[in-house]
């Protein structure tokens, strides 16, 4: 099939897994920043593929996961508030939280639904006048600009009940922080594809500017990541890491400007809260001060207990890329998909999930 | 009002009546069902097989069939799994309040069809109304019975090392054909849901040959969570080639879109079947001349390594454990 099949060739994968074994002499750290690239590098066997020399970490690309706990704790209690009804992602109803879930308000009685765009949180605002809907934003750039649509469309369609609790985050802000904090060190980042369509290759250039790390935007079939891992191996053979787009069908240098003026039209830059990370300044989107009528932080308030994360759960640190699935107690024992511990288990981008998905015949013993 | 469904109609009295008579007898008329007596009375002899499914599917339209069609089909192919030849069938629909009588109509012609294609009449019935809110539409539940004659052993648990495993054709038609009509979710495509009867394709099969071990067809949980049932019943291990998985391009997009592996998504009118290698290649020929097993292919076989366990050769070669679904299938967000 066109533009699937031609990225799955076999022949071809094999071809460029050779030419990565031939060229790579150094042990490397390449961490996927993507919970899509961790999904496609599992589903498709990609780290059988490629040589021992190359050492491959998930990171915090995956929007359910670093939602921090706290955050979630929000959405839950904006869930009880009488004539509320929350809108959300799939994946979020299901990850545990510090006291319940959305799940559990869900079967208390809490007006929840999952949609699968953000204008369908829109309609279902303009159908219930009397109620107030409230749509939960996580994601990354990739997400936020539909968002800001949302908000667009809801001040232009004069739909007042329509809410957005911001959780939106930023990925440049949060690798810069994952490498200053020298927690584990890293020769190269296969760079998010959607996260790339949007802001273009030049964000991710303090990366080798700064750091000397090498930094590959990739796609998500097969043969974008293993085209992504060749170029990662030869700039860090050769020492001259630099900032470069192996994924040319949907990252132009410039970015999409529209989908970026439309998230500077709506919000503005400010902290975020990243499990397992915590503050990051910079790296999470507020809606602006001429739209706040639509944010839920300041149409609700809602009082919180202090939020806790589940015991003995490692999603921090699966993260953060410290730690690999397998090393957490609870992995595939306590923590299945059917009864996730934490959201790693849960998101369809979690890291947690994918090595418990397409675990292979070698490593399943834990399950 | 005289249009659509009335709680009198399920009061037991005259409109009750009629709505049997003028709805469900005209289309599924036999001579056990006509007698309208509270139990149907029908000779058999030998082993039987009994089944029973009940059918909620939502929309209650779909490309492709209706909740009418896979009650019929899903009750027959659950019969034929056991190499059994169905023969008879019950229905019991619970109707909303308020449900349009044409519609009604519609599935009850759409059971008509699907029942005169496996050759199965069905005998006995029966129908609620409940008040609106409390049942979504129209719900139906089939009960079936069938013969299965004498030698045949056809089980879930009897798959051998060396068996080849069947595929009766493309995987994943029928789930994403009813996703692309779900609420919120509305995209167009030329999919249709793969909804039929096996009954007569399997019986071609049990022709050319009776060393047939395993059949089941890949219904919620798809292709994964029935390979993972046959090697844990089976206590073998079972290996698949993903590139011999066949999947409509129109599949292969909108699983791309949603973030899905076709091999998790249901189907409701293929099977696998598990059969001795000896006589594989036959099957495969006998399967291919049918047209609900046009595309039906070898996809893996059978072995004593790793049971209990499914593993996929993935496309680009290596190996990797195919679990079984566990919980809902929900489209990715980024």
């Amino acid at each position: 099939m066109k533009f699937i099949d031609e990225y799955q060739d076999n022949k071809l994968a094999r071809g460029l897994a050779y030419k990565i074994a031939q060229r790579s002499t150094k042990t490397i750290r390449l961490m996927e920043f993507c919970g899509g690239h961790t999904h496609a590098i599992l589903r498709y066997g990609i780290r059988q593929l490629v040589p021992k020399t190359v050492e491959m970490r998930s990171g915090p690309g995956c929007p359910v996961c670093v939602t921090a706990t706290a955050d979630l704790d929000k959405a839950i209690a904006l869930a009880y508030l009488p004539d509320v009804i929350i809108t959300t992602f799939g994946d979020m109803i299901r990850v545990p939280s510090s006291y319940s879930s959305l799940q559990q308000a869900k079967a208390e009685g809490a007006d929840i639904r999952i949609v699968y765009s953000t204008i369908d949180a829109v309609e279902i605002a303009k159908a219930n006048p009397g109620k107030s809907v409230i749509f939960i934003g996580i994601g990354f750039e990739t997400t936020a600009p539909t968002i800001a649509a949302s908000i667009l469309k809801a001040q232009q369609d004069k739909i007042e009940n329509f809410h957005v609790l911001s959780l939106n985050k930023l990925t440049p802000p949060v690798m810069k922080a994952l490498l200053d904090s020298g927690e584990i060190k890293l020769d190269g980042i296969i760079g998010p594809g959607h996260v790339s369509v949007i802001i273009g290759p030049h964000p991710y250039e303090f990366i080798p500017r700064d750091y000397g790390v090498a930094c590959v935007i990739s796609g998500f079939e097969p043969l974008d990541i293993l085209l992504c891992i060749d170029k990662l191996v030869e700039q860090i053979e050769k020492g001259e890491p630099k900032v470069e787009i192996a994924y040319p069908r949907g990252v132009k240098p410039e970015g999409n400007r529209k989908a970026r003026q439309l998230m500077g039209k709506v919000f503005e830059i400010g902290e975020a809260n990243w499990r397992g990370i915590g503050i990051v300044p910079q790296s999470g989107l507020k809606v602006r001060g001429k739209y706040e009528r639509f944010d839920a932080d300041k149409a609700f308030s809602v009082s919180l207990k202090p939020p806790r994360e589940p015991e003995g759960c490692r999603c921090g640190d699966v993260i953060r890329g410290a730690a690999m699935p397998p090393e957490c107690k609870l992995f595939g024992k306590v923590c299945t998909p059917e009864s996730p511990v934490g959201p790693c288990m849960v998101s369809s981008e979690g890291a947690c999930a994918a090595y418990y998905q397409y675990g292979t015949p070698e490593n399943s013993q834990g399950f | 009002m005289d249009d659509s469904i009335l709680l009198a109609h399920g009061s037991g009295g005259k409109l009750s009546h009629e709505l049997v008579e003028k709805k469900f007898l005209p289309f599924l008329a036999n001579p056990a069902l006509n007698k309208l007596d509270d139990s149907a009375i029908f000779e058999a002899s030998g082993r039987l097989a009994l089944t029973t499914d009940s059918y909620v599917v939502n929309p209650i339209f779909f490309p492709g069939g209706d909740i009418g069609k896979l009650a019929v089909c899903g009750t027959v192919n659950d019969l034929t799994m056991n190499g059994a030849r169905p023969l008879y069938l019950s229905l019991s629909a619970i109707i909303e309040e308020g449900f349009l009588l044409s519609e009604l109509e519609q599935i009850v012609r759409s059971i008509k069809k699907a029942a005169e294609e496996a050759e199965v009449s069905i005998i006995a019935g029966d129908t609620k109304v409940v008040n609106k809110g409390q049942a979504d539409k129209l719900f139906i539940t089939t009960s079936g019975v069938g013969i299965i004659s004498p030698g045949v052993d056809i089980s879930g648990a009897n798959a051998r090392a060396g068996d080849k495993v069947l595929l009766s054709g493309t995987i994943g038609d029928h789930g994403i054909a009813i996703m692309s009509q779900r609420e919120g979710l509305r995209f167009s495509m030329a999919l249709e849901s793969d909804c039929a009867p096996l009954n007569k394709l399997v019986s071609q099969m049990m022709e050319v040959s009776s060393r047939i071990h395993c059949l089941r067809d890949p219904t919620r949980g798809g292709l994964a969570t029935t390979l993972n049932e046959l090697a844990w019943q089976s206590k073998v291990g079972i290996t698949v080639e993903e590139a011999k998985i066949p999947v409509k391009d129109e599949v292969k997009a909108a699983c791309e879109l949603l973030g899905l592996d076709p091999i998790y998504v249901a189907n409701e009118g293929k099977l696998v079947a598990v059969v001795d290698p000896a006589d594989a290649d036959k099957i495969l020929a006998r399967m291919r001349k049918n047209s609900y097993g046009r595309h039906a292919t070898i996809i893996g076989e059978v072995t004593n390594e790793h049971p209990g366990k499914v593993v996929m050769k993935t496309k680009l070669g290596p190996s990797r454990i195919v679990d079984m679904l566990s919980g809902e299938l929900l489209p990715r967000i980024c």
